[in-house]
């Protein structure tokens, strides 16, 4: 009964934290952008320094109506902001926060993270193809060639910690990270950070949205709640992204106090990481397609391999 | 010194350094703009200096300036005198939906009966409202600012030169004048210089 009780109360620690951290990235992103380019951002909503923006923009995208093309393949088109969202959720189940803070504890969990988050981005291909347009369409091709690129460096820089905590599991890594790490393993955290930028599309990695050249990629037909669904997820994947960094390259919970405020340090680092995925959103120009391209496979990726030689030597040492 | 990176840790330090500094926003309802001297808001009237002569209406490129007066007459006061006839202003408008604030109303205007307010908030719902009529322009008259001074170095107004040229007219009159020490009226010396001349 008790182990049952603890499931369901894990659960529904995940979905809250589900549902609200993306919305506190969100409104950091509002506020911290306005003030970087002079600006205050949302004032009125929810009286104070506009708190409630977001919130006041769900209800917005609620009230809109639900409109699928007619030539849409319509089963796609639906479900296709679902399959963006879910595997988000799905990774935040494995993160941990603090020792045994975690959803569910895996003994692959850095794996399945990964795997997951990849699916997500299906999702935007998905609406991308479905929706019968030439944008969208544009906009879900640039998608694939972005995961195709990008997948290769993430996860050999994933596997450079993974090679030096020598387990899979995120709690085993948290637990087996040394500050010298942040040294030893620091192209790994910038090949990481960097590639994950440009898998949850964010700028300056975001030619799939490029609101210049293509409209709004695949999301151009979408409205309403579906809409929100895909913004959603876009925030979703920040945190699960900044969450991971954080968990395998800064320690994670670990700091002054771990033992009771662990799950505090884990989120502000979580909270630090996505400030400067908001930072750099308004401090760089979007990259070009072919730009992207070769960033990844002449720059990250060899870098990602050194990494990996640098990682391998250390190993061997240490052992 | 150069180093790889250099750039984009630059472009990071220029938004940073941005974010710590006030936001330059003007929270406009909540605060009132403050606004240049001598800003185009809205043409005001002063309707006792318009004599209804319809310089400002023929100037106007728009044609938004509507003007219908009509004459008094002003019965003679002296026995076998003349009647004078005055100009009676009876509508004065302006379609601010037209007006394009060149201002060359407020120039011609030889009586300086219009004058820029910088009140703006006269935004209507309907365009047909936006027509003004003199009351309301009447009214901004209270809102119109007094003259900004000269900008140092700046040429001064005809009407202090020609002053001045009068004043100095009248002080050399005075110079040829006191050795006769015939006390005549002021307007006389005045006059004397002109008699000589002639
Ligand atoms: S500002 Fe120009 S357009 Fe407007 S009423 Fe005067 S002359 Fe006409
Ligand atoms: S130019 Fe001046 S005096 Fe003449 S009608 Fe216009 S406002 Fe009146």
């Amino acid at each position: 009964m008790s182990e049952t009780l603890e499931t369901v109360l894990r659960l529904a620690g995940v979905l809250v934290a589900f549902l609200l951290v993306p919305l506190l990235v969100g409104q950091v992103e509002h506020k911290a952008m306005a003030h970087m380019q002079g600006r205050v951002g949302p004032m009125y909503a929810g009286a104070f320094h506009g708190w409630a923006q977001l919130v006041a923009d769900g209800v917005k995208f609620v009230q809109k109506e639900d409109v699928v093309p007619a030539a849409a393949d319509r089963m796609v088109f639906k479900i296709a902001p679902a399959v963006a969202l879910v595997p988000y959720l799905v990774a935040m189940l494995v993160i941990p926060i603090g020792p045994g803070l975690v959803g569910q504890d895996l003994d692959v969990g850095l794996f399945f993270v990964i795997a997951v988050m990849g699916v997500g981005v299906v999702g935007s291909l998905m609406g991308g193809w479905s929706s019968a347009n030439k944008f969208s369409l544009l906009g879900g091709i640039r998608v694939a060639a972005q995961l195709m690129a990008y997948e290769l460096p993430f996860v050999l820089a994933a596997a450079s910690v993974a090679m030096a905590a020598g387990t899979l599991s995120l709690t085993g890594i948290v637990e087996a990270w040394n500050p010298w790490w942040l040294l030893w393993q620091a192209i790994a955290a910038v090949v990481f950070f960097v590639s994950g930028l440009a898998e949850v599309q964010r700028p300056p990695f975001d030619m799939p949205v490029a609101d210049a050249e293509i409209v709004f990629g695949p999301y151009t037909e979408y409205g309403g709640l579906r809409f929100a669904l895909f913004i959603l997820a876009e925030y979703a994947g920040i945190v699960v992204l900044s969450a991971l960094t954080a968990v395998l390259f800064l320690g994670g919970w670990r700091g002054p106090f771990e033992d009771q405020l662990g799950w505090l340090w884990t989120l502000l680092k979580t909270m630090a990481v996505a400030f400067v995925v908001i930072w750099v959103r308004v401090a760089y120009p979007r990259l070009r397609e072919d730009q992207l391209q070769r960033l990844a496979w002449q720059g990250l990726v060899p870098l990602a391999l050194l990494q990996l030689a640098i990682t391998a030597v250390g190993a061997v040492m240490t052992a | 010194m150069n180093w790889p990176g250099k750039g984009l840790a630059k472009g990071l330090a220029v938004t940073f350094r941005q974010m710590t500094r006030r936001s330059v926003t003007a929270h406009y309802p909540d605060a009132l703009p403050e606004l240049p001297p001598r800003t185009r808001g809205v043409i005001a009237l002063i309707e006792e200096n318009c004599t209804s002569c319809m310089l400002c209406a023929r100037e106007c490129p728009a044609w938004c300036i509507y003007i219908d007066s009509h004459k008094d007459v002003i019965p003679a006061t002296t026995e076998g005198g003349k009647d004078k006839t005055r100009n009676v202003l009876d509508r004065f408008a302006i379609d601010f939906s037209l007006c394009m604030y060149c201002s060359i109303c407020v120039e011609a205007c030889p009586f300086d009966a219009l004058h820029w307010s910088p009140e703006f908030e006269y935004a209507e719902l309907d365009i047909r409202e936006l027509t003004h009529e003199k009351d309301r322009l009447r009214d901004w008259m209270w809102t119109v600012p007094a003259p900004v001074a000269l900008d140092p170095g700046a040429e001064e107004a005809k009407e202090i030169g020609v002053a001045e040229k009068a004043a100095e007219r009248a002080a050399a009159a005075q110079r040829v004048v006191e050795p006769v020490e015939t006390t005549t009226g002021d307007l006389d010396k005045l006059d004397q210089p002109k008699e000589g001349d002639t």
